[in-house]
C-alpha cells in the first residue's frame, strides 16, 4: 500500500523505509534509471522490518493495529471476497442505520447473507457511518437480515467492527439494550448457520449483539474486549493514560481469547497487519469462512442448534464447593 | 482566664438525653423526609413521603417476594476465580466476600410464591456493582435449566452495572450464555419475568434483564444500556429531566409496567398464575 501518514509511534521505521522506496522509485522513473538492484535489498529489508515489529506487538499497540485507519473494512472484505452483493437497507421499523451494512452476497457461489458494522475512512464517511457504533436500528435491520436467510435456508456471516454500540439519547430512548439483547436470543435459537468474524475492533456488547455464532474466527490482530482500554482505565485507575495496563490486563488480542476458548479460530494476517496487504488478508479470511461454511451447513438445524447453545453454556471460569 | 479560653462543658445530642438510640430514626436521601426507622422498613425501605424506593439486599427482595420461609438457596457454593490474573481482583473479591457475603453478584434458589413454586435469582448490587462474571453467568443458566427441566417459572431481579471488567471478554459471553438459556425457555414456553430495580445497566440490561416475557421496573430505577456519565461524554449536553428512568422506559414500550416494591409479589404471583393457566390466588384457597 502506498506511504501515507502513520498511525503509531510503532510504525514509524515502516513508513520511513516506505517512503524512501517510494521516493527512489519516483526518482528512477523520472529519470529512466534501472534501481531494481537498490529497491531489491531496501524491500527485503522492509519486509524483514514488518515481520519483526508486528511480532513484537504490546496490546495497547495491537488495539491501534485493530482500529487503523487504512485497516480493511467491513464493505473492503464484502466487494473482495463475496460476488453478487446486493445491499439491503433499513430495520423497517425507524429507518437505515448506516453504521451497520448488509445483505445477500455470493461466498464461492454459495448464497449467503453478510452483515457487518462499517467504519468510514475520513471525516465526512464517519459522520454518515457513526464511526461504526450503531444504533438500535443497525442491530435489528441485522436481526431482519438473519429471519431472512434462516427462511430461505442461508447461512449468516457477520463482520465485526466497532468500538461499541452508540451511546446516545436517541439509541437508549429507541432501546439499545432491548436490540442487543434481542438479537443475542435469537440468534442462539436462530436454525441456520453462523458464523462470525471480529475483523478490527470487537467492542463489547455492541459487537456481540453481531457475535453470537456457531463458528466465531478473529483477524490475527483484531481485538475483542468487554470495554475500551480506556475505559477500563478510567474506571479503574481514574486515569485514562492507563490504557497500557488495561489492555494488558483485558486479555484482548487473539491469542488470549483463542486460548481462553472464546473464540474458535485465528485468521492470520500478513506481516505487516491486513492493511499492509489487504488482498492477502482478504484470501485468508475466504478460505476460512468457506471451509467454516462448508462443514456447518452439513449440520442439521436441530443439531446446530444444540451445539452452539452447549457452546455457550460451558464458557466461564469459577469454583465449585 | 480569658472567657474565650474557658472550659466548656460539651452538650449531649437531644436523642441522648431523652434515651433514642441513634437508628430509630431515618431520612430519606430523596426528598428530605424523616421518619422513625420502622416506617421506613414497614414500608419495605419506600419513603412514606415521597415513595422513593431506596436500594435494598437480595435477600431483602427474596422475603419479599417469597411465601415465608419457602427460599432454598441453591448453586451457593460457586466462587469467582481470577482467570486472567487481573491486577487487583481477588482482593477486590475479597472484601466483597468480607463486606457483603460469599454469594457473588446474585442469589439463586426456588421458593414458593402464594402457593405455586418459582426458581427465583435476586441480584446483590452491593456485591462489587452487582456485576456479572462467570458465576453470576453460571447460576442463572443452572437456575434456568432447573426451570426448563422441572417446568417451573423463572424470575430474575436484577440490579448490576453490566459485565464485570476483571474477567474481560469472559464476562461478556455470560451475556450469550444467559440469553441463550432464555431463548430455550422461551422455546419451551416456561414462563420468565424479568424486574428491573435500581440501577440495572450495561450487558445486564443488554441481555436477560431485558428477555422477560414481562418486563416489571420498580418507579425511579436508572435502567439503561450506557451509564449517564458515559452518554454525557460522549454527545457533551445535559440529559433530560427523568432520562433513562424506570418510567422513561416504560413511556418508550420497553418495560411492560412500572410497579412499586409493595405491589411486587402480587403482580409477579398474579402474572404467573395467567401465564400458568393456574387458578388465582383466591380462588385456590
Amino acid at each position: 500500500m502506498g506511504t501515507t501518514a502513520f498511525n503509531a509511534e510503532f510504525e514509524k521505521p515502516i513508513v520511513e523505509l516506505e517512503r524512501q522506496i517510494d521516493h527512489l522509485k519516483r526518482l528512477a522513473a523520472d529519470r529512466q534509471l534501472d534501481v531494481q538492484e537498490e529497491i531489491e535489498p531496501l524491500e527485503a529489508k522492509l519486509a524483514a522490518l514488518r515481520h519483526d515489529i508486528y511480532r513484537h506487538l504490546t496490546p495497547m499497540q495491537r488495539v491501534q493495529v485493530a482500529r487503523h485507519p487504512r485497516r480493511p473494512f467491513t464493505l473492503d472484505y464484502i466487494t473482495t471476497i463475496f460476488t453478487d452483493f446486493v445491499e439491503l437497507k433499513g430495520d423497517r421499523l425507524y429507518r437505515d442505520d448506516p453504521a451497520i451494512v448488509g445483505g445477500w452476497a455470493r461466498l464461492r457461489e454459495r448464497p449467503v447473507v453478510v452483515i457487518g458494522q462499517q467504519k468510514g475512512r475520513d471525516t465526512k464517511d464517519n459522520l454518515k457511518r457513526n464511526f461504526g457504533m450503531a444504533h438500535p436500528e443497525g442491530y435489528r435491520k441485522a436481526l431482519r437480515l438473519m429471519y431472512m436467510a434462516e427462511r430461505f435456508k442461508a447461512p449468516v456471516i457477520t463482520l465485526i467492527d466497532t468500538p461499541g454500540a452508540y451511546p446516545g439519547l436517541g439509541a437508549e430512548e429507541r432501546g439499545q439494550a432491548e436490540a442487543i439483547a434481542r438479537n443475542l436470543e435469537e440468534m442462539a435459537a436462530l436454525e441456520t448457520p453462523l458464523v462470525a468474524v471480529i475483523i478490527g475492533e470487537g467492542g463489547s456488547g455492541g459487537a456481540l449483539a453481531l457475535g453470537l455464532a456457531d463458528c466465531v474466527l478473529m483477524l490475527e490482530h483484531a481485538i475483542y474486549s468487554v470495554i475500551s482500554p480506556e475505559g477500563c482505565a478510567a474506571i479503574l485507575w481514574k486515569d485514562a493514560a492507563e490504557k497500557e495496563r488495561a489492555a494488558e490486563s483485558l486479555k484482548l488480542t487473539s491469542d488470549d481469547l483463542l486460548r481462553l476458548g472464546l473464540v474458535d479460530e485465528i485468521v492470520p494476517e500478513p506481516a505487516g497487519g491486513a492493511h499492509a496487504d489487504p488482498a492477502e488478508a482478504a484470501a485468508n479470511l475466504e478460505s476460512a469462512l468457506a471451509a467454516d461454511v462448508e462443514e456447518l451447513v452439513k449440520v442439521t438445524p436441530d443439531e446446530l442448534k444444540r451445539r452452539r447453545t452447549e457452546k455457550y453454556l460451558r464458557m466461564g471460569s469459577y469454583l465449585e464447593g | 482566664m480569658a472567657w474565650f479560653l474557658k472550659d466548656r462543658k460539651r452538650r449531649k445530642a437531644l436523642r441522648e438525653r431523652l434515651e433514642i438510640p441513634p437508628d430509630a430514626w431515618d431520612k430519606c436521601e430523596q426528598c428530605g423526609h424523616v421518619d422513625l426507622s420502622e416506617n421506613f422498613d414497614r414500608a419495605l425501605q419506600v419513603c412514606p413521603e415521597c415513595g422513593y424506593h431506596r436500594r435494598i439486599s437480595a435477600r431483602r427482595y427474596i422475603e419479599i417476594l417469597a411465601d415465608p420461609n419457602s427460599f432454598i438457596e441453591l448453586f451457593a457454593d460457586l466462587r469467582s476465580v481470577d482467570p486472567l490474573q487481573f491486577e487487583g481482583y481477588p482482593e477486590r473479591v475479597s472484601r466483597a466476600v468480607k463486606q457483603v457475603g460469599p454469594q457473588d453478584a446474585i442469589v439463586t434458589g426456588y421458593c414458593t410464591v402464594t402457593g405455586f413454586n418459582i426458581n427465583l435469582g435476586a441480584m446483590e448490587f452491593a456485591f462489587m456493582g452487582g456485576s456479572m462474571g462467570s458465576v453470576v453467568g453460571e447460576k442463572i443458566a443452572r437456575l434456568a435449566t432447573r426451570s426448563l427441566e422441572a417446568g417451573i417459572p423463572l424470575v430474575i431481579i436484577s440490579a448490576s452495572g453490566g459485565a464485570r471488567m476483571q474477567e474481560g471478554v469472559l464476562s461478556l459471553m455470560q451475556l450469550a450464555k444467559t440469553s441463550a438459556m432464555i431463548a430455550r425457555l422461551r422455546e419451551e414456553r416456561i414462563p420468565y419475568i424479568s424486574v428491573l430495580t435500581n440501577p440495572t445497566t450495561g450487558g445486564v440490561t443488554a441481555s436477560y434483564a431485558m428477555q422477560g416475557d414481562v418486563n416489571l421496573a420498580e418507579p425511579g430505577a436508572l435502567i439503561g444500556f450506557a451509564g449517564p456519565r458515559v452518554i454525557q461524554q460522549t454527545i457533551r449536553q445535559d440529559l433530560p429531566e427523568g432520562f433513562q428512568t424506570a418510567e422513561f422506559l416504560a413511556d418508550h414500550g420497553m418495560v411492560d409496567r412500572v410497579v412499586l416494591r409493595s405491589e411486587l409479589r402480587d403482580t409477579t404471583a398474579r402474572l404467573l398464575r395467567m401465564m400458568q393457566g393456574l387458578p388465582s390466588a383466591e380462588a385456590d384457597d
